[in-house]
């Protein structure tokens, strides 16, 4: 991991002196001081969230379109960092998932610390048709394993999605649940069967 | 209903246009093409509720009473120094004077040698020239449900007399324009446990968290749904909240720490925010849910 920030401190470094800067320059830099000096630590929410890994640094630096080139290299490095489950079963109980998937708890400066938090999923997708209440911002994940099947590729293509979004479109807009230690293997499972289990409302 | 509208609000993310680009799996279809394209212009019951509720409550806004508050904060001389704003507090258009004052902020103010918005300037005159501590207002600046500091009422006030004039931030003064590019700046800086920037949420059209419409705030009309209604009574809990109030709670849910009260973070923001807005018709403030 120590690595892959190097490398990615390294491009960024490259980035830097290749690339015409994006809606940045001397505001960029101001904006980053405006953040360090302006704001405070509060409930979990330490200071150091406001630090760019070398990830959001390169999707930053780029108005979050990497060259192609970095883009491959650092999807690759992200997926190469999935942590599958030790048993090689990616699906688990779609009930569970459902409940997890409803719930936008988790990080904020009001939420409690602690594991697990909730999988934000309806926030942004479309996924059973019996909740209606769904947001838009990711596509619809309605019929998902329907339509793609429920072969073991899928299955392990899902739950890396949702360990790390960004192993597959870097500067996605969906975090990386499983990178980040937000939701950990259980859950990921639940919501690889909410996605892809045949019985799942999403699927009927 | 609270958890739904307040911790979806900035809440999550996307997997945006991934599943649809994924070479790795040729015979996948792009997702977009799975489902009928979402409503986007189908309001839910709560809203329909909360449209004739606000609609009902026209005649009677509940936010009069704090302007009314305000403006006797505002008359009455107060503080260690013994004065009333009134008599000492210029918003940009002359000591003392209200009228369309909301409207035209944040600007660039000379004799505290930065960019303020509404609320940020009313605290400095509060500390200037009426002798108040700011750290004393800044350990409670926000509404709950036992307490509204005097600083909500006056700007609440204040606010009241930009009712139906149209947003006039100048943009032309060039330290307001730099307020501008960098509060642009910040609005698109990722960061924090889920890589989340104003932008990730308030970016693009025609985006929901849950059924909670998102305004894009690089637009006018979108950057004037952000400003309108505040400041506004918040049905959730009965607290009139202001602006400054609004964007800590979206930094809560972008996961990241807390900006400090009336801070240059905020103003820039604002500057960016309110700026987009110009020649949008403000109403005045307003109710939340």
């Amino acid at each position: 991991m120590t690595k892959k920030i190097i490398l990615a401190a390294s491009m960024a470094a490259t980035l830097m002196i290749a690339l015409p800067a994006v809606a940045e320059g001397d505001y960029r830099a101001k904006a980053i001081a405006t953040f360090n000096k302006d704001f405070q630590a509060r409930g979990q929410a330490s200071i150091d969230r406001l630090a760019e890994d070398g990830l959001q640094l390169i999707c930053n630096r780029t108005g979050n379109k990497p060259p192609e080139y970095i883009a491959k290299q650092m999807e690759a490095d992200q997926l190469a960092d999935v942590k599958y489950p030790a048993d090689g079963k990616m699906l688990g109980d779609w009930k569970a998932g459902e409940k997890l998937a409803q719930s936008g708890r988790g990080f904020t400066w009001s939420d409690k610390p602690g594991l697990p938090v909730g999988g934000n999923c309806y926030n942004c997708h479309r996924i059973s048709p019996n909740e209606t209440s769904f947001g838009t911002i990711g596509p619809t994940l309605y019929q998902f394993g329907k339509l793609r099947g429920n072969t073991p590729d899928i299955q392990k293509y899902v739950y890396s999605k949702i360990y790390n979004a960004k192993a597959h479109n870097l500067c996605s807009e969906m975090p990386r649940f499983g990178r980040v230690g937000a939701l950990g293997e259980k859950q990921i499972k639940d919501l690889v069967a909410l996605l892809l289990d045949p019985a799942s409302p999403v699927n009927k | 209903m609270k958890q739904n509208f307040i911790g979806a609000l900035c809440a999550v993310a996307v997997m945006g246009g991934a599943f649809a680009q994924t070479p790795k799996k040729p015979a996948a279809k792009p997702a977009a093409k799975m489902a009928p394209a979402p409503m986007v212009e189908e309001k839910d019951a709560a809203t329909l509720e909360f449209e004739k509720f606000r609609a009902e409550m026209e005649e009677s806004n509940p936010a009069e009473l704090f302007e009314m508050k305000g403006e006797e904060q505002w008359k009455t001389k107060r503080g260690p120094k013994n004065v009333s704003l009134a008599e000492s507090c210029d918003l940009g258009q002359g000591v003392g004077k209200v009228e369309g004052a909301y409207v035209k902020m944040p600007r660039y103010f000379a004799d505290a040698d930065a960019v303020m918005d509404a609320e940020r300037r009313i605290v400095w005159c509060m500390v200037e020239k009426q002798g108040f501590k700011f750290d004393e207002i800044a350990a409670k600046p926000f509404a709950n449900a036992n307490f509204t500091p005097d600083i909500t009422n006056l700007v609440t006030y204040v606010a009241g007399h930009s009712r139906n004039m149209k947003i006039a931030v100048p943009l032309k003064d060039p330290k307001v324009r730099e307020a501008y590019e960098t509060g642009k700046a910040m609005a698109a800086y990722r960061a924090g446990p889920y890589d989340f920037s104003c932008n990730t949420c308030h970016g693009s059209d025609g985006k929901r968290i849950r059924m909670q419409n998102l305004p894009n705030l690089s637009t006018a009309a979108g950057a004037m749904k952000g400003v309108q209604g505040w400041p506004g009574y918040r049905m959730t809990g009965g607290v009139m909240l202001t602006h400054q109030w609004r964007m800590g709670d979206c930094f809560r849910q972008q996961r990241f720490p807390q900006p400090k009260y009336a801070s240059d973070a905020i103003a820039y923001l604002l500057t960016y925010m309110i700026g987009n807005a110009n020649g949008q018709v403000y109403k005045g403030p307003g109710i939340k849910r």
